[in-house]
Order: C-alpha cells, then structure tokens, then sequence
C-alpha cells in the first residue's frame, strides 16, 4: 500500500506514493532517479548516502521516505548553481579529492554540512567531521585539503 | 617540452562525479528490469539434503526462483581458474569444480544457493524467507595449517590434506649452506591476516539479452571487462563472443576484488537470458562481506641468516597460504609467483628458498587484494630484517643501507638478477632511503625518541624499503610460469575528420584517473589540447581487446600500447603532411602540433592533416584514406618500482593504543605523467596499508562463522585517525617501456604495513617486545606488552 509524500528536492516539489517500507535513499535514487546519492552499506555506517534534510546532514539510508514527508532535501546533484560549480566541488576538483568518486557525494554533503555549521575549521575538525564517512581511495588527505579549500573560498 | 605531462594536470572525470552524474552499474535502470536476490549458506561446510521452492515461487511478485540444479540442467559450467601452479612433484594443480550455485554441498558461509527473482528487490527479499532449505552441518576447517592436518574435514574430496598445490622457488641447498655459514639466525613466525577489500561501491551486475538479435549484455563493477567475456563465453556459459557485450561503466573502487569473474555475473546473464527481461543485483554490504574475494591470509615462518657485520646471507620462508574454499581467478598465482618472487627485495641476499603451501578451508575464496603477494612479502622482509638490526643493536637504516642491492639504470648497467627468478628493470635503492631520512630528519626523530622515553613515552620508528613487480606482464613468461591469459595490452586511436581524438583503451579505471593521464600524453604527442581527447575505457563493444586494470599495468602496459598507436599515427600523417607541403618527409619537422618545412615558416597543422585524411581529395597516392591506428603492447619485463617508507607512532603502554605521528614516503615510479593523481594514489595505499596494521580483520570462528561481517566489526580506516602524509620521489625510468613508466598503483599498501609494524615494535623496544601481529589493536598491543615483561 502506497503512503502518500511531498518533498522537496533540490528547490523542486515532488508528490509520490511510497512503500511504507522504502529507504529515503532508494527514494531519492529509484523514484526520482536521483542517482548521485550512493548506498555502500546495509549499517549506517559509510556515508555514502549522507544528504541535507531541513538543514542538516542525514545518511539516507537510515530514514524511511515517510519520514521525509514535508522535508525539504539537499542533494549532490543541487549544489551546482547556473552552471557554476559550489566550491566545495570545486575544492574536491582542485585538491584532487576523489578518486573513483563513489563516496563523493556523500563526503561533498559532509562537508557542506560542517562549513555551514563552522565556517573556517580546523584540520582536526574536518577529520572529526569525515568520521562517518568512508574513503577507500583517496586516503582522506586530499579530502580534508578539498575542505579547506572550500572554507577559504566561501569565506572570501 | 611538455605541455601536460609532468603536471599536475585536474582530472577531467571529476566533473561528472562531484556533480552526481557519475554512472555507476547500480544506477541503471532499464526498462522491463527485475531483481536478483540471491540466497547464501549460512554453513561453511554443510551437506544441501533439500530446497524447497514452492512457496517461494508463488509469492508476490516472484517470477523465478532457481538453483544450482536448474543452472546445471542449462550446461552452465562452473567458473574457471585462470592461474595454474602445479605441485613440486610435477602433480597437476588441484582444481575442484567451483560452482555458481552450490548443488550437492555447500563449502563457505555466503556461497549461493538459490536465486530469487521478482519484480522489486524487497519482494525478492521477501521471497526469500519463504524458501526452505535443508541442510547438514558437516565440520569445517578455516586455518590452512590446521587444514593440512591429519583427519582435518576435507574441503574437495579429491584434494588431500587439502591442497591445492606446494610450490617452491630458489635453491633450497645452497640456502641450507648459508645458513651453515652464519655468525646468526633471526627467526619470526608471523601472520599475514585475510582482509575484505572493500572498495566503497558494492559490486553489481545487470543481466540483459535481447532476444530478437541474441544479443547479450553484461553491466558489471569489474576491473577487466573483456577478460570477463572471454571466461563467461569460452568457459562458463558457451555463448558466441562476438553477440556478447560486457561493459564496466564509472566502477567505485577495485583494489582487486573486481578483476575476478563471479558467480554473480554469470547468475545475472543466465537468468535474463532464460526470463528475456533485465535482472539486475546488487550487493548488500554484509554479502559483499561473505561474497568479495578476500585478500592475503598467510601464516610464514621466516628465517635470516647473517653475519655479525649485519651481511644477509641466506633467506628461508615457508608460508601456508589460505586459498578459501574455491580457487578464483588468479588465486593461485598470488601467493607464488606475486609474493615468492619477490623475496629478494632490495636486499643482496645471496640465497633464497621459499616454500608455499596453496590450501582450501571452509572461508571465502581468497585472490589479489591491492598489492596481492607483494606487501606479504615486504612484510616478513621489512619484519626480518628490523629483528636482525635489532639482535645486532645496529640501527635500521644501516643495516638496510649495508645490504642495498647497489643502483644500475638498465641500459649502461645490465638489471639485477634476482635468486628467485625476477630480473629488476632499474633501481637505485640507497638514493629512495637517503632521500627519505633526509627529508623526515630521521636523526632528529631519534634523538626526540630518547628523550621521550625518559618521559615515559614511546615513540617508534618504522622503516621499510620495498621493491614490487608491476606492469604485468610478459604474455610469454607468465604462460610459462602457469597463466591461461596473455597480459598484453591494447589502444585504438581514432582522429576525427575535425583533428579531436578519440582513445579506446583495453585497460579500466576505477579511480585511477586515465581519462586525464592518457589524455595527458594524447595531447602532448599530437600536439594539441587536452580538451580535444577523450579516452574510452570499459565497453568491450567499443575497445579493442585488453587485459584491464590491476597490477598497477595501465600506464607501463596500457599506456605504452597506446604511445605505439599514436607512433603509428603520427607515422601516417606525416607522409600526409608532406604531400600537403610538397616537401619530403625527411625535411619535415613535428612540433606543438604542426608539421614545417626545416628553416621556413611553412606548415600545417595536425587538424589539417587530419581533415585531409578524410576528404582524400589531395592526397598521397599510395595511402589508405582515414586516421586511425591500433596497437598491442606486451611488455619486454615486469616494471619494478621501489621506495623507502618511514611511519613515526606513539604507544600508550597503559592502554596499548597506538597513533600514528607522522608518515613520510619517497617512492619511484620512474617517470611520472600526473603528480596530482600518483600522490593520491600514493595516499589512498599508505591508508589501506595501516588499515591492515591497525585496524582490518577479517576474523573466521572455528565453525566457519565470519566474525566481522560488516562495518560495525570490521575496523575501516577512517579520516580523523591519520596525519597529513608527506611524500616525495625519484625518479629511475623504466628502461624497457617507452615511457619509463613503472607503476604507482600499490606501493603505499605495500609499504605502509611493515612500516607501521616496524614503528610499533620500534617503540615497545624497551618492554623487550619483538613483535605484535596484526592488527595491532589495544588488545594485542597491551598483551604484547604484559607477556613480555612477564618473561623478562
Ligand atoms: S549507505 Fe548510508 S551509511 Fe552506508
Ligand atoms: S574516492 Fe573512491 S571511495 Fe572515495
């Protein structure tokens, strides 16, 4: 039986029956073909899902759709404005932040999440805040360097 | 003069990837798809008495569920190994059928059982609570030691003591007469832990067939995507080659695991060719777990015969390598010729002899995981010889530098014949070491080590200097040494009629960045912009045939093959040039894109030429219209890269928690397109590296139960447990490629994991501890310690 939602994703409204049952993240990637939202795990554990959702950052996986009724969501694909990259991806691009670009997004929507919340942290504060979030192949450096480029950036 | 090579060129992947639009398998839908489920053992070693599948197969949704008797019934065979290493004794390599889907016996916790088909993933799911399977437990053994015992549960029937072969390199006799000779002998026995590789993106595949033309088309996260077609039509499935496609589209991660061919690919294809409609799977992580080819699981005794000066004289290894339960891809060749071959190191170890067991236990099978066989080996040398430098209270660095192999370049000076098979291409191992003690101020470190100590803190000092063999490899001499495949590889280059290029390469990115760094090379050879190149990997309807990705060989193999093509290229379009310019070859002159007539201003440029090539209106008579060129490279040798790799930790003795400081590394690829993507290459394999020392482990009960089967118990490296890396290199060019390429791909996993073990035991020096296996938790650390000075 489908439940009845409306979100918002990335300034654009959505109204959608749902399997009760459903993932916030299987929404975002098989109903509205969101497809920059990953999944890399079955525990809550890899980050690769993690989205703004009212505001704050949330691993998609962890949440049912329904849960997302009337919630206004940030995804990887929303943070390009006209063409015009946001500097936190353009901080990945330049500090060569990502390799196979599987858990981008999910790092890219952390750290969105982290300089929105503090604006200009510390090396310290950035690998804190990459906690939940699983690399496999950069070996966080060129993340955290992405990050700090970002913070200088927006903060100019 | 290069315009891109050398530099640190931004990747022009990125683009896609950082703004969602990246194509990974599991993002394509396609119309008419349904869902595998894939039901697992959750036996490692249990007889399959029944299944039942009637209540399953009417549940909601459910379109098919099938088992290993039905896949049988098709003639699917099982699937192939590609590696065979025969017993000393000249016995055939034991190869016991690995099937898809299990039939009669299961023989690991995770090999399927049964497909189920439905509509959605979650009715598949569903579906498969329905399903009654029968089953009896049978004892299992997971220790290869203990699986090589008397009366240890068979894993195949027909292989005994559970051997899959014995295996032995280098001269056992002039060893033993080394070891006759020594003032010492420093002994160790260690384990090399099975890890789970990983890779953030779980694998995928998705099945489609369009029955109107017998055509077949395999999507799937694979490393190799024609090796892949090759196994799934010759062996497995008997399709016709040429009506199948297997593409690899953006793969997130690899590090191994995905060269091999599943049973996963072989499920999908079968079941959308027998339902006519699209069957996609994808792995949950705890199946990735029980269903990822595993990597390493060693257990080595080692032994180092020297002279008092601290003069290696003779080296002896005898390991007992898990295989799993099955034999995958390439397993057999890891532990042998990727791990035995390489026990010469940087060293001058004038004897070696090495014996390896291959054993079956009731786990998940086992093949190359980034490095495969290499960091197993630098492990127990860079382990030996810390112990050694030890005994003979000389410092680490000394005793390394006393050993170096002395530097030759490969052309003035012939390579080094190893004593165990390999010839090293080029090497200059003192300067790697000097260059890192140099730029770690290695004194410094020390005398900060004193003082702390005094304190009551422990730091350690880890070095280890590595060599690996990459760029593989000779088609020739692996066939000789037991692979079933060629390891060549392929580039077709395409000009366009405009001068843009086009690039199909047979080699596979998943991370590595060769959109970018072939471009780089592209551009720079035709002299023309790097946003005029696309590369083309990972769909074997468009890319000549290749071996892909792993081995660190795109650029040494790949990358060669396809400088070749571009050769060919611009062979041909010079003699277009000329006749444009009505002027002889000869008086031609080629740079940054235009062809000139020596000492004048007349030219032509490269999108000229090109345009001429295919609007042969003014042409050279004797030439075939069109720009377009194709090359097979198979390399003259493996390529050897090396480095010297220095970890700094603290120990907290009370707790046993061990931090890494700091971290420096000099490495030598030889001659280096993209500094950017080889530091993060550099970067992302010191992480995996520690991971192993620190934190990964993947941990079996007695009974064959995986006991850290998901992210929760298994330790993933993670941001905030590291410093920023400091990393430098030289530069020794290959001198048989013609880019003098080596390889960056696995170095730092290599490395990093008898760095971080040397620093540990470095630092509980003073508790009179010589080594802690891996991982080097608290527990273990602290245990160490106490057991130890309960000793002393
Ligand atoms: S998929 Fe959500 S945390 Fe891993
Ligand atoms: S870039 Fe591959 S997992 Fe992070």
């Amino acid at each position: 039986m489908g439940v009845p939602i409306k979100v918002t994703v990335n300034g654009r409204q959505y109204e959608a029956e749902v399997d009760p049952r459903m993932l916030l993240v299987h929404f975002l990637r098989d109903v509205l073909d969101l497809t920059g939202t990953h999944v890399g795990c079955d525990t809550s554990s890899c980050g690769a899902c993690t989205v703004i959702l009212n505001g704050k950052a949330v691993k998609s996986c962890t949440l049912l759709a329904v849960q997302a009724d009337g919630a206004e969501i940030l995804t990887v694909e929303g943070l390009e404005q006209n063409g015009k990259l946001h500097p936190i991806q353009e901080g990945f691009r330049e500090e060569h932040g990502l390799q196979c670009g599987f858990c981008t997004p999910g790092m890219i929507m952390t750290a969105y999440d982290l300089l929105q919340r503090n604006p200009n942290p510390s090396e310290a504060e950035i690998r804190h805040a990459l906690e939940g979030n699983f690399c496999r192949c950069t070996g966080y450096q060129n993340i955290v360097k992405a990050i700090q480029y970002a913070a200088a950036k927006m903060s100019s | 003069m290069t315009t891109y090579v050398g530099k640190p060129v931004r990747r022009v992947e990125d683009h896609r990837f950082i703004t969602g639009r990246g194509r990974y398998v599991d993002d394509i839908k396609l119309p008419g798809m349904v869902y595998a489920y894939i039901v697992r053992s959750p036996y490692a070693h249990a007889k399959i008495l029944s299944i039942d599948t009637s209540q399953a197969s009417t549940a909601p949704g459910v379109i098919a569920v099938l088992t290993g008797k039905d896949l049988e019934a098709d003639g699917i065979g099982g699937l192939p190994c590609g590696w065979q290493v025969n017993f000393r004794d000249g016995t055939q390599m034991k190869e016991p059928r690995h099937p898809v889907i299990a039939v009669d016996k299961v023989r690991h916790v995770g090999e399927p059982v049964a497909v189920i088909i439905a509509e959605t993933r979650e009715q598949a799911k569903d579906a498969a609570e329905l399903l009654t399977i029968e089953y009896e437990e049978l004892p299992a053994v997971v220790d290869p030691q203990k699986a090589v015992e008397d009366g240890a549960p068979l894993v195949h029937d027909d292989a005994p003591r559970n051997l899959a072969f014995d295996w032995e390199i280098g001269d056992k006799a002039k060893t033993e007469a080394a070891f006759q000779e020594a003032d010492r002998i420093v002994e160790l026995e260690l384990e090399n832990q099975r890890l789970v590789p990983n890779a953030i993106e779980p694998r995928a595949a998705i099945g489609d067939y369009n029955p109107g033309t017998d055509h077949t088309t395999l999507y799937t996260t694979s490393q190799n995507p024609h090796l892949i077609r090759l196994l799934l039509c010759a062996f497995v499935m008997g399709l016709p080659e040429h009506k199948v496609r297997v593409v690899s589209p953006d793969v997130g991660g690899g590090f191994g695991s995905k060269i091999f061919h599943y049973n996963e690919e072989v499920i999908v294809t079968w079941a959308a060719r027998k339902l006519k409609r699209p069957v996609k799977w994808t792995a949950e992580r705890s199946e990735s777990f029980l269903s990822d080819r595993h990597g390493r699981d060693h257990r080595t005794k080692v032994q180092l015969a020297l002279k008092n000066d601290g003069t290696f004289l003779g080296l002896k290894v005898r390991t007992y390598a898990n295989l799993g339960a099955y034999l995958s891809t390439f397993a057999p060749a890891i532990p042998t010729y990727l791990y035995g071959t390489l026990l010469q190191g940087v060293y001058t170890t004038p004897a070696i002899y090495c014996e390896v067991y291959g054993v079956f236990t009731h786990t998940v099978p086992v093949d190359a995981y980034r490095g495969a066989g290499r960091p197993e080996a630098t492990y127990l040398l860079e382990r030996i010889v810390d112990l050694a430098a030890r005994e003979l209270n000389m410092d680490p660095a000394d005793i390394r530098k006393k050993n170096f192999i002395p530097p030759f370049d490969g052309i003035e000076q012939p390579g080094y014949q190893t004593q165990v098979a390999l010839q090293y291409d080029s090497g200059n191992y003192e300067a790697a070491l000097n260059r890192l003690l140099e730029m770690a101020n290695y004194s410094e470190w020390r005398r900060k080590q004193q003082e702390l100590r005094s304190q009551g803190r422990y730091i350690g000092l880890g070095l280890a200097t590595y060599i690996e063999a990459c760029g593989i490899a000779p088609s020739a001499v692996v066939g000789a040494l037991g692979a079933r495949a060629g390891l060549y590889d392929s580039a077709t280059v395409r000009v366009h009629p405009t001068g843009k290029v086009s690039v199909y390469v047979g080699v596979h990115a998943h991370g590595q960045g060769h959109e970018t760094t072939f471009a780089q090379i592209v551009a720079d050879k035709l002299g023309i912009a790097l946003e005029d190149v696309e590369i083309v990997h990972g769909d074997t309807a468009e890319i000549p045939f290749g071996m892909g990705t792993y081995g660190s060989r795109s650029l040494a193999v790949g990358g060669s093959a396809m400088v070749r093509a571009l050769d060919k290229i611009l062979e041909k379009a010079t003699k277009i040039a000329a006749h444009l310019l009505e002027a002889p070859e000869s008086d031609l002159e080629f740079r940054e894109g235009r062809w000139y007539v020596k000492g004048t201003e007349k030219s032509i440029s490269f999108p000229e030429v090109a345009l001429a090539a295919y609007v042969p209106h003014n042409y050279p008579p004797d030439l075939e219209p069109g720009l377009e060129a194709e090359s097979f490279y198979d390399p003259k040798n493996f390529t050897f890269p090396f480095g010297a790799h220095l970890a700094i930790v603290e120990v907290d003795p009370e707790t046993g928690e061990v931090k890494l400081l700091d971290y420096y590394a000099v490495d030598d690829f030889g001659n280096i397109v993209n500094p950017l993507v080889v530091e993060g290459q550099v970067h992302g394999g010191i992480v995996q590296g520690v991971g192993q020392a620190l934190y990964e482990e993947a941990r079996y009960d007695e009974n064959g139960q995986l006991l850290t089967g998901t992210f929760l118990e298994y330790a993933m490296p993670r941001a905030d447990e590291f410093p920023m890396f400091k990393v430098d290199h030289t530069v020794t060019p290959c001198p048989h490629n013609p880019l003098g390429a080596k390889g960056a791909g696995e170095t730092g996993t290599i490395a990093a994991t008898a760095a971080v073990a040397n620093a540990v035991a470095d630092a509980l020096q003073p508790f009179g501890v010589k080594h802690v296996p891996m991982p080097m938790t608290p527990q273990r650390v602290w245990t160490a310690i106490q057991a130890s000075q309960q000793v002393s």
